[in-house]
């Protein structure tokens, strides 16, 4: 039986006392949101805090409003199972109420919040495991032996294990809200103690480096997500993973457009998820403006933009099946962009819009 | 550091319980409680097994710190059933044959529960997706969906009591 190590629990009553105990305890302290993935975490001891920071209790840090601009303002503590189930973000950016919608489970999705998601650890096969399997192959550099532990002398905490000849750490980002936000143009604002707020759009929030993965410096809060309207703008969320249930992303295709009139593309953002340890936004999507979305725009622009997927094996299925699919994933989120119903596209289409059908 | 002390209304009586402050929900229930019908599964919100109400929504209560839910309400199968009147959902999974070892049956009841109160007419369609997170070894989940179905019958599509 695995339990939570001692810790801290301090729950925040305002933004401004969480951004006050990070400042003061620095890396320390840690943020626990709905903490469906930092418990487990804290229980195989990937996480070490000693101050948890609860931002369950912070008025106001959950819900979802539409602006007068059109633009929808989502509280980061707003459960993904809310979100998810939102008409009215499901009627302006389908893309997203599928992406959150196909998180976990229902069961997860009930307590796990957007900012939790955007700020998701980044996931690999050597790093979620308990303590002692990876202590059994010597800790890799993301989540090395805990200071002052006896078995420091052996006990590794440098190599990466998906490559060990590699100086970095190849941890995948894992999150479904992050790439389909930075394909929605969205930002967040981030609120510390010495700084004060600004905001960072979605698509500049990751680095690409599995352990410093997020721009978001340690001592900020997510405080807001802001996703703009853009009139006639069309989303879609492609999501590949092993079960229909439960299990993370082992790649994603979100994408989003705008249309003339006349049907030619105005503005376009294809964003890969869960092959690399950021959200990858691709620059070919400009290639896409001023161009209908014929089966041959899509087909050299899917050719072409699924080459940078380079899948480690460090998550689920075969690297080289998951490249290979990426360009399939691409056309089918394409195709749905332009119109087309996932339903008509075979077992994957059937199965990407299974996922949205029964929600409500 | 001390204890940390919680107030609760557990299955709707007040409770105030004093417990390790590292433990989760599905900890103190067991443990400091004593309520054992929540079950201890896969203890990383993979199976379902530990599902409860807090404040009518279903969680896992394995993944939430007990300390997170001062002041909550909270249900688990021992609250479902009223005096020595089994709950409609309990009545459906035992003529249904919706339960054989028994272990996830608690989580399935609680969840299916949270989906009657929200939906009392829910569809196979929707109940197989409210209950995509709860992992059943023994059945193959068609009994269980057909005990829901059943369950909502009983209750005429009346929210439960």
């Amino acid at each position: 039986m695995m339990r939570c190590p001692e810790f801290r629990y301090h729950a925040a009553k305002t933004v401004e006392e969480a951004a006050s105990v990070l400042a003061d305890h620095g890396p320390k302290a840690m943020l626990l949101a709905g903490g469906t993935d930092v418990v487990p975490n804290l229980k195989r001891r990937q996480h070490r805090p000693e101050v948890l920071v609860s931002l369950r209790r912070i008025p106001g840090f959950a819900g979802i409003s539409i602006g007068g601009d059109g633009a929808a303002v989502i509280g980061p503590g707003t459960t993904l199972a809310d979100l998810a189930l939102d008409g009215r973000v499901a009627a302006e950016w389908p893309g997203l109420s599928r992406a959150v919608g196909s998180i976990a489970s229902p069961l997860i999705r009930a307590t796990a919040t957007l900012g939790g998601n955007l700020c998701l650890d980044t996931r690999c096969n050597y790093y979620n495991q308990n303590y002692e399997w990876r202590q059994s192959i010597r800790f890799c550099m993301k989540a090395p032996a805990p200071h002052g532990s006896a078995l420091t002398e052996d006990a590794g905490g440098s190599v990466c294990w998906v490559a060990p000849a590699s100086p970095r750490c190849w941890a995948v980002s894992s999150t479904d809200g992050g790439p389909m936000l930075a394909a929605l143009g969205a930002t967040v604002e981030l609120r510390s103690k010495a700084r004060g707020k600004r905001d960072i759009a979605v698509a500049d929030l990751y680095n690409d480096d599995g352990m410093l993965f997020l721009k978001k410096a340690p001592d900020e809060v997510v405080t807001r997500v802001r996703v703009p309207r853009a009139a006639g703008q069309k989303s879609a969320y492609w999501k590949l993973r092993r079960r229909g249930s439960f299990d993370f992303p082992v790649l994603s295709v979100a994408a989003a457009a705008t249309f003339s009139k006349s049907g030619e593309v105005t503005d376009a953002r294809v964003v890969l998820g869960a092959v690399a340890s950021m959200p990858l936004v691709l620059a070919e999507s400009a290639s896409l403006v001023g161009k209908s979305l014929t089966d041959d725009v899509i087909a050299e622009f899917a050719g072409a933009a699924s080459r940078h997927a380079k899948p480690m094996d460090n998550t689920d299925f075969q690297t080289a099946w998951r490249r290979k699919v990426t360009a399939e994933f691409l056309t089918g989120a394409l195709r749905e962009l332009r119109g087309d119903d996932p339903r008509t596209m075979g077992q994957l289409g059937r199965r990407v819009a299974r996922g949205a059908s029964c929600l409500g | 550091m001390p204890d940390p002390r919680i107030r609760l209304t557990v299955n709707g009586d007040p409770v105030e319980v004093t417990f390790g402050g590292h433990k989760t929900l599905l900890e103190v229930l067991r443990e400091d409680l004593r309520l054992t019908g929540t079950k201890h599964g896969c203890e990383l919100g993979e199976c379902g097994a530990c599902a409860v109400l807090v404040d009518g929504k279903p969680a896992l209560s394995c993944l939430i710190l007990a300390q997170e839910v001062d002041g909550a309400a909270v249900t688990t199968v021992e609250g479902l059933a009223s005096d020595a009147r089994l709950h409609p959902l309990q009545d459906a999974f035992l003529e249904c044959g919706a339960s054989q070892c028994g272990y996830c049956t608690p989580g399935f009841l609680v969840t299916a529960r949270a989906l009657l109160d929200r939906k009392p007419k829910a569809c196979r369609g929707e109940i197989s997706e409210a209950l995509a997170g709860n992992i059943c070894r023994c059945t193959g989940y068609i009994q269980i969906f057909e005990a829901v179905e059943r369950a909502a019958e009983k209750m005429g599509g009346e929210p439960p009591r």
